[in-house]
């Protein structure tokens, strides 16, 4: 049996979760305090995911800079190449939050969303 | 003059959620006022996720989460001016304020809520030696630089502090493709929230030093690099332990001081230990008819209590204006003890909370194991066992109305840590 301790990073409260593995498989998730706490434990252990949030360039907005996020988890190792693939991509405003800025960012199927809103330079 | 029923000073998230609880208890006559550009606050430059996952179950950027306040605030008409500046408040609640448009302008309101929030303690508080090079920011403002205006402040950062901002910048700075060398940290714990170690130093094999900080910062035009050293547990460096890092930028991620300049010339009494207004527990100050929340009231670490927190004191205020809220009535002192650093509030009135309160607080030090116990004088009334406390975490009591209704002579609360 082997166990593996992990911070949840579901919400701000980090719980610490314990997770038995037996040769690979799940056999037991504790210390969570909600249902997010036992479906990031399972995902951490096997496949782990992360919501990444940048910033892309904005042309003839009231900001330069608009906050973007992948629309759900993309694995780890996805990280950088996703952040790579929004370098050079500049959006016209105005821009509202939900807006699709990048179709499947870097392969993962997953869509980049502004987070945010920028109105147009009146 | 003009006068308001209530003005709220600060657009960010305690300040709007105050706005639109004050309006849907009642209160037509609101003005916020905010210095920046736009509403939000300081959550316009965190776009990292995690925010609202109470409030709203779901995970939102700070702008996302940001957007569905200044909507509220928006469906509900209510008046805002910004590019504003507060430059006084009177124990009379006069509000002097200034903008391009009016000009000096003078206001008086029934009630104010202070929603000021807070800033960054900055280098000048730290006693570092060296020189005063370019590449020394305090992490947000590096956070306004990278995520607002789209300027990078260096390639080869060292962080002094572990503060939520620093550990939330060690990561953007990585993504936007500067390393980031080590986060060095004057205590044996992180300041910061242990998700945001796990996904922002964890997760990018940034070191993170405990019982370390700067000795000394070399550069004379622009930081070239930065000496951190071991502490003892007199947290005065180790002589032997140094170790030189060269870099261009120091980020300082070193604690966050309640923005309170306006609250002292009102009159308001500040605690020594948050920097924030002291209160009871409808987060009313000591003047008449002054409220204060969010993290010019005590520093927070999620946004969510900070709304919960506002939409309270946006209530309490609309009782005060409606003539509901009872100010004479009986209360009573909550002693922090053992461990618990403050409360807030600081006095409970035990006729006027209903159902429950929740009693907010910080701990001084890590405890493993130990029980938060709550006593109405002597008599202990409850007693909760936490795996871990540690001062980055707030934590927090629920008392009810009933447990105090038992107790009609009641003289202190203590909130105590205990052995479990």
């Amino acid at each position: 049996m082997e166990k593996r301790e992990l911070t949840c990073i579901g919400c701000p409260l980090g719980c610490g979760i314990t997770v038995t593995l037996d040769g690979g498989k799940i056999v037991d998730v504790t210390g969570n305090t909600c249902e997010k706490g036992d479906i990031y434990a399972r995902k951490e252990v096997t496949n782990p995911t992360r919501i990444v949030t940048t910033t892309v360039r904005v042309s003839g907005g009231q900001a330069p800079m608009i906050n973007v996020k992948t629309k759900s988890d993309i694995p780890k190792s996805k990280i950088f190449e996703c952040v790579a693939a929004l370098k050079g991509v500049t959006v016209p405003a105005p821009v509202k939050i939900g807006d699709v800025i990048l179709k499947d960012a870097a392969g993962t199927g997953v869509d980049i969303v502004a987070a945010g809103n920028v109105e147009k330079l009146a | 003059m003009k006068t308001y029923d209530l003005i709220i000073i600060g657009g960010g998230p305690a300040g709007l959620a105050a706005a639109v609880s004050a309006r849907d208890s009642g209160i037509e006559s609101i003005l916020i006022l905010e210095r920046d550009k736009n509403l939000g606050g300081i959550l316009n430059q965190c776009i990292h996720n995690g925010f609202g996952l109470h409030t709203f179950k779901e995970e939102l950027t700070g702008p996302e989460y940001a957007a569905r306040f200044i909507e509220q605030v928006k469906e509900r008409g209510i008046e805002y001016k910004l590019n504003t500046m507060v430059m006084d408040i009177t124990p009379e609640k006069v509000v002097t304020v200034m903008n391009r448009e009016d000009g000096l302008q003078q206001l008086q309101a029934k009630a104010i809520i202070l929603a000021m929030g807070c800033r960054e303690r900055p280098r000048g508080a730290l006693n570092i030696p060296g020189y005063r090079p370019a590449g020394i920011y305090s992490a947000g403002t590096a956070q306004r630089l990278v995520n607002m205006e789209g300027v990078m402040p260096g390639k080869e950062v060292v962080i002094l502090g572990s503060g939520d901002i620093g550990l939330i910048m060690a990561r953007r700075m990585t993504l936007e493709g500067a390393k980031v060398k080590v986060v060095a940290e004057l205590m044996p714990y992180s300041g910061g929230l242990k998700r945001n170690i796990v996904q922002c130093l964890d997760d990018f094999g940034i070191p993170l030093k405990l019982s370390h900080t700067v000795v000394d910062i070399e550069g004379k035009n622009r930081v070239e690099a930065v000496t951190i050293a071991e502490v003892g547990p007199d947290r005065k460096p180790i002589p032997g332990t140094e170790e030189r890092y060269t870099c261009d930028t120091l980020l300082l991620s070193v604690g966050l001081i309640p923005e309170n300049e306006l609250s002292r010339s009102a009159g308001v009494e500040l605690s020594p230990v948050t920097s924030g207004p002291v209160v009871n527990d409808g987060l009313e100050t000591n003047v008449d008819g002054i409220f204060a929340c969010g993290n010019v009231l005590h520093v927070h670490d999620l946004v969510d209590f900070v709304s919960q927190e506002a939409a309270a004191a946006g209530r309490n205020a609309a009782k005060y204006i409606q003539g509901a809220f009872d100010q004479n009535a009986r209360r009573v002192r909550i002693c922090a003890e053992g461990g618990v650093r403050y409360t807030v509030p600081s006095y409970v009135r035990p006729s006027e909370i209903g159902d429950m309160l929740t009693v907010r607080f910080r701990v001084g030090d890590v405890y493993k194991n130990h029980a938060i116990a709550v006593y109405f004088d002597d008599q202990q009334i409850s007693r909760r066992s936490r795996k871990v406390m540690a001062p980055g975490e707030m934590e927090q009591v629920i008392l009810t109305g009933k447990q105090l209704s038992q107790y009609p002579d009641l003289q202190k609360i203590t909130i105590r840590i205990e052995e479990a």
